[in-house]
């Protein structure tokens, strides 16, 4: 049986670093695989919410009139079915968490307008 | 005889980190009685298969518990997987194996940080978690999330592994080895942990199989039963053998997990060594078999878990039910409080690991 098993532990950290960071003054690195936030592009997505009928938290909503994709940044779980689902490709996961809010936060994206008619003239 | 007095023991209490409420029946100083009562954090987790869709609800059952979560999915996935006799690729079970004994470690690393904690070690209790933290690190690099990974799904996993990132994480591990050397030892030798732990909650081999008891605490008296060697997994090929301790006090379970710590590092690298090339999820499609159970055992870093799933001709289950390892310990937990100590009691309750939140879904 030991008296003070621990000191040598305890000695050897006093000369190290802290194992905690000076959040938000220091930032860690998150990897780059990490699950942050769900990111989308429109300009190639077709508003076809299979995304919105895949989400398992009910977090996407989708309207193909008014071809917006929205995302309720508080019910999303970071599954990444959406992303599995896209057929264009158009979801990814960013491996940078959204900043911090107060409220409930809905983001809302518009298919950009400009490109709309210069297809269908092509067309 | 001296006077009965009930001391109500939580649900809010330095020693539980979850809330559960037992009235100790006291005679002077020993407990006499314990009455333990749950149901603060029942949430209704298995209800929501009325409204989630099979593949869905591997999320659900994943916020079962916060330790223990990839356990919960896996134990899930594998029942539905049973169900409708589907074949898992092998490359995905030893992903899968390699993270669930990455989650042993970490909640191991927990458990021992919150018995130092009980015990008043402050700074044991600190390093404990510092080390945690490097296997939380670890989880984010490899699954994408600290606590909840939403990789198990039913058919594989989500995300691969290369061969790097494997070596990265067997190399981190053996980097840790020397560290939790140092911290376990400090729980085998040191003489004011001995004092708090040895001799106190003692259960006999006969009890803790009488009161059906499971993972550490029945290892820790005695009872060779581990559902690794027949449950999920890759186990066999990797030559599991359980760890187990005859004694039967809180000592025992505690140096049986601290034994499982190491077992765990020495199983990833054998599974890390073994792991074969090919795909890693297969698709599955169709209705749940009407009228049709079946029952997935699986052992969590606290015991062995059942997931019973029942289907109904539809893509919803219509019953699933998951039998917890702190379920089963909370008669053992009762019968080891019954004549001991009022100071022994947190040290008997955190020696069961109880996770009040998996039982209480």
């Amino acid at each position: 049986m030991a008296v003070m098993k621990i000191k040598n532990v305890v000695l050897r950290s006093l000369f190290k670093k802290p194992a905690t960071l000076l959040y938000p003054v220091v930032c860690r690195e998150y990897p780059e695989k990490g699950k942050g936030h769900i990111a989308v592009d429109m300009s190639t997505c077709i508003c076809c919410s299979i995304c919105a009928k895949k989400c398992p938290a009910d977090a996407i909503k989708v309207d193909r009139a008014n071809k917006s994709w929205e995302i309720s940044r508080m019910s999303c779980v970071q599954c990444g079915c959406c992303v599995d689902c896209c057929p264009k490709g158009s979801l990814t996961m960013e491996n940078t968490y959204t900043q911090p809010d107060v409220s409930l936060t809905v983001d809302t994206f518009f298919k950009p307008e400009e490109e709309a008619p210069a297809e269908a003239a092509e067309k | 005889m001296g006077k009965r007095t009930v001391i109500p023991f939580g649900p809010q209490h330095p020693v539980l980190p979850e809330p559960v409420h037992l009235d100790l029946v006291l005679d002077d100083e020993k407990v006499v009685d314990v009455i333990p009562s749950i149901g603060f954090v029942h949430r209704g987790l298995e209800k929501l298969v009325e409204i989630r869709e099979y593949p869905e609800m591997v999320y659900v059952s994943e916020r079962i518990c916060g330790i223990c979560s990839f356990g919960h999915g896996w134990g899930y996935s594998h029942a539905v997987e049973g169900l409708l006799n589907a074949e898992v690729p092998e490359r995905a079970e030893y992903l899968r194996t390699i993270w669930h004994e990455l989650s042993r470690i970490h909640s191991h690393l927990l458990w021992l940080g919150l018995l130092a904690d009980g015990f008043g070690f402050e700074s044991l209790f600190m390093h404990c978690w510092k080390l945690r933290e490097t296997v939380l690190d670890l989880f984010e690099e490899t699954t994408g999330g600290r606590v909840i990974f939403s990789v198990c799904r039913v058919g594989g996993v989500s995300r691969d592994m290369d061969k790097e990132t494997l070596n990265k994480v067997v190399k981190t591990l053996r980097g840790m080895e020397k560290e939790i050397k140092e911290l376990t030892d400090v729980f085998f030798e040191d003489y004011s942990v001995g004092n708090r732990l040895k001799g106190v909650g003692f259960i006999t081999k006969e009890q803790a199989m009488e009161l059906c008891a499971v993972g550490p605490v029945a290892r820790g008296s005695g009872i060779r039963q581990d559902m690794r060697l027949s449950g999920p997994g890759i186990y066999n090929e990797l030559g599991f053998e359980p760890i187990v301790f005859e004694e039967g006090d809180c000592w025992a379970r505690c140096m049986v997990r601290i034994g499982e710590l190491f077992q765990s590092i020495d199983l990833i690298e054998k599974a890390v060594e073994k792991i074969p090339e090919g795909d890693i999820i297969v698709p599955i499609k169709g209705v749940l078999p009407a009228g049709e159970a079946y029952m997935a055992r699986l052992e969590q870093p606290r015991g062995e878990a059942i997931y019973y799933v029942r289907g109904q001709g539809t893509k919803f289950l219509e019953r699933f039910r998951v039998r917890t390892p702190t379920c089963m310990n909370i008669p053992a937990m009762v019968k080891m409080l019954q004549g001991c100590d009022l100071a022994d009691v947190p040290m008997m309750i955190l020696t069961i690991d109880p996770c009040i939140s998996c039982t209480e879904r």
